[in-house]
């Protein structure tokens, strides 16, 4: 995976002009979808996603449920013109994958014994997708989540680090990620500075791991301030409204 | 009554945890035993039984000429899968991988493309047109645990023990296919606050999350893959991941050197 192309300009900027500990622009609007319990839009640069949660409810089939605890499922998936060339609609082995650790990521926060027997729904639908759409999409839920009033240990916040052009930098765009050495999306609940998601491939020394992690977890930081006012921002509204 | 067995085991491996003990009687830091056998499988080009403990998996490697990829058009093609037959454990089913096999095969296959062990660009046969194509199975006979780790020792050392097979497709004589790393996978778990490595089918279970890390010759780390309801400090994090570096090193020695196709 060596680049041949330059990553880093000679001002030390990456080629769309952020500085390495940079994120891109975020954008993140609550409560966006009527029929859903909670959802929010999540804008990452050029990556949209969506994210609805539903529950918690009954959950079919009944062998499934849990008797102790809610079962959290999570749907990641991809709309076949979010990528350059079409993706054939439904599940991979990618997007099975990336559902499963999602999921993993934002459980350790939700109280699932609250609501024994039931589930508690995730829906993910990446509509443009610029890398980094796992955590873009873990970012959407979790404020989702929060949206619909389930009962939370605090909010997700996830992003990726990476290295280019022999730098380790946050945050990467798909250009990066294609040409760079190293990709790793990570997630943490802030309030309680616990790592829920940590994938890694590339290739990179015991080192630069570490200012990798502690770089997603400043990154990780950034954005859960974003989060919490976005959310603070839809519940100062909806007070204030009149009612009919 | 098996959720409740669950508990009361989940409550006595915390408890030995706490005293500094496990299960087993391992140190913390331990693998289980651990035995490689290669080239079992005459038929395929490159095979592994690997034993760690209880846990049994059979790894076998193919190769066949086909077409590559349009976008890497003078490099081999890599195929991993795993299949978590019904055989190895009752919570097993018959059917397409679900998640965990799908997960399983691909933090196998991120590995070992992500340490570039395999120089796919020798398996070019005519650029564009036809290149060897490397299918990794993975077959698990018995789940006790650690599947990762079994699988990707599996997987290396079956690579590392292939022959390309020209002769049969009249490409001249065969080959050992060019190996250039030995990525090993070590797993560990959060048992109770500590770090436990290779964790067995119970500690898995009891276990709030788990942290692989794949890690080379030099000492570099080509993957790595967090999985379970739980999560870890950014500090316990980082002891975790050099506490498995450490021990992929003794592995390594200990398994992979010196192996090379017969």
């Amino acid at each position: 995976m060596s680049s041949e192309i330059k990553l880093i300009r000679e001002d030390g900027r990456r080629l769309d002009g952020r500085l390495p500990d940079e994120l891109r622009p975020i954008k993140i609007e609550v409560g966006v979808l009527k029929r859903a319990d909670g959802s929010c839009y999540f804008e990452l640069g050029k990556n949209k996603v969506i994210a609805a949660v539903y529950g918690p409810r009954e959950l079919h089939p009944r062998h499934a449920q849990d008797a102790r605890r809610a079962v959290v499922r999570f749907r990641y998936n991809m709309a076949p013109f979010s990528v350059e060339e079409r993706r054939r609609p439904g599940p991979d082995r990618r997007s099975v994958e990336i559902s499963k650790v999602s999921r993993e990521a934002l459980e350790p926060v939700i109280i699932t014994e609250y609501y024994p027997r039931a589930a508690i729904d995730i829906f993910v639908e990446v509509l443009e997708s610029d890398a980094g759409t796992r955590t873009a999409g873990i970012n959407a839920a979790s404020v989702a989540l929060a949206d619909a009033g389930i009962p939370m240990k605090g909010l997700v916040s996830a992003v990726a680090v990476g290295k280019i052009d022999g730098q380790i930098v946050l945050d990467l765009t798909s250009e990066e990620d294609q040409h760079g050495e190293m990709d790793m999306p990570v997630a943490m609940v802030t309030r309680t500075n616990t790592i829920t998601l940590l994938q890694m491939d590339g290739r990179v020394t015991m080192e630069e791991f570490e200012k990798a992690l502690d770089l997603a977890v400043a990154g990780c930081r950034r954005i859960y301030e974003l989060q919490r006012k976005a959310l603070i921002e839809k519940y100062s509204e909806s007070r204030t409204e009149e009612i009919p | 009554m098996s959720e409740v067995l669950d508990e009361i085991r989940k409550d006595y491996l915390f408890n030995l945890v706490r005293k500094g003990r496990r299960i087993d009687g391992r140190a913390f830091k331990d693998f289980r035993e651990l035995r490689v056998k290669t080239n079992v499988i005459s038929k395929a080009e490159g095979s592994a039984w690997v034993e760690l403990g209880q846990t049994e998996v059979l790894v076998g490697v193919k190769l066949q000429p086909g077409e590559p990829y349009p976008d890497t058009p003078d490099k081999g093609v890599m195929i991993t899968n795993a299949e978590l037959v019904p055989l190895a454990s009752p919570t097993f089913e018959p059917g397409p991988p679900d998640e965990n096999g799908i997960e399983l095969a691909r933090v196998v296959d991120r590995g070992i493309r992500e340490s570039g062990a395999i120089d796919l660009e020798k398996l070019c046969i005519e650029e564009g047109e036809k290149v060897w194509i490397i299918f990794i199975d993975v077959h698990v006979l018995n789940h006790d645990g650690n599947l990762m780790d079994a699988s990707a020792l599996g997987a290396i050392a079956s690579l590392m023990t292939a022959k390309i097979p020209c002769e049969r497709y009249g490409l001249g004589d065969d080959e050992p296919l060019p190996v250039r790393d030995s990525p090993v996978s070590v797993t560990a778990v959060d048992i109770a606050g500590e770090i436990l490595i290779d964790p067995n089918l119970y500690e898995e279970s009891a276990a709030s999350c788990r942290l692989t890390v794949i890690s080379n010759a030099d000492g570099s780390i080509s993957a790595m893959q967090k999985g379970g309801i739980g999560g870890l400090s950014p500090e316990k994090t980082k002891d975790a991941v050099k506490m498995c570096v450490e021990s992929a090193k003794e592995i390594r020695d200990k398994v992979l050197r010196g192996l090379k196709p017969t």
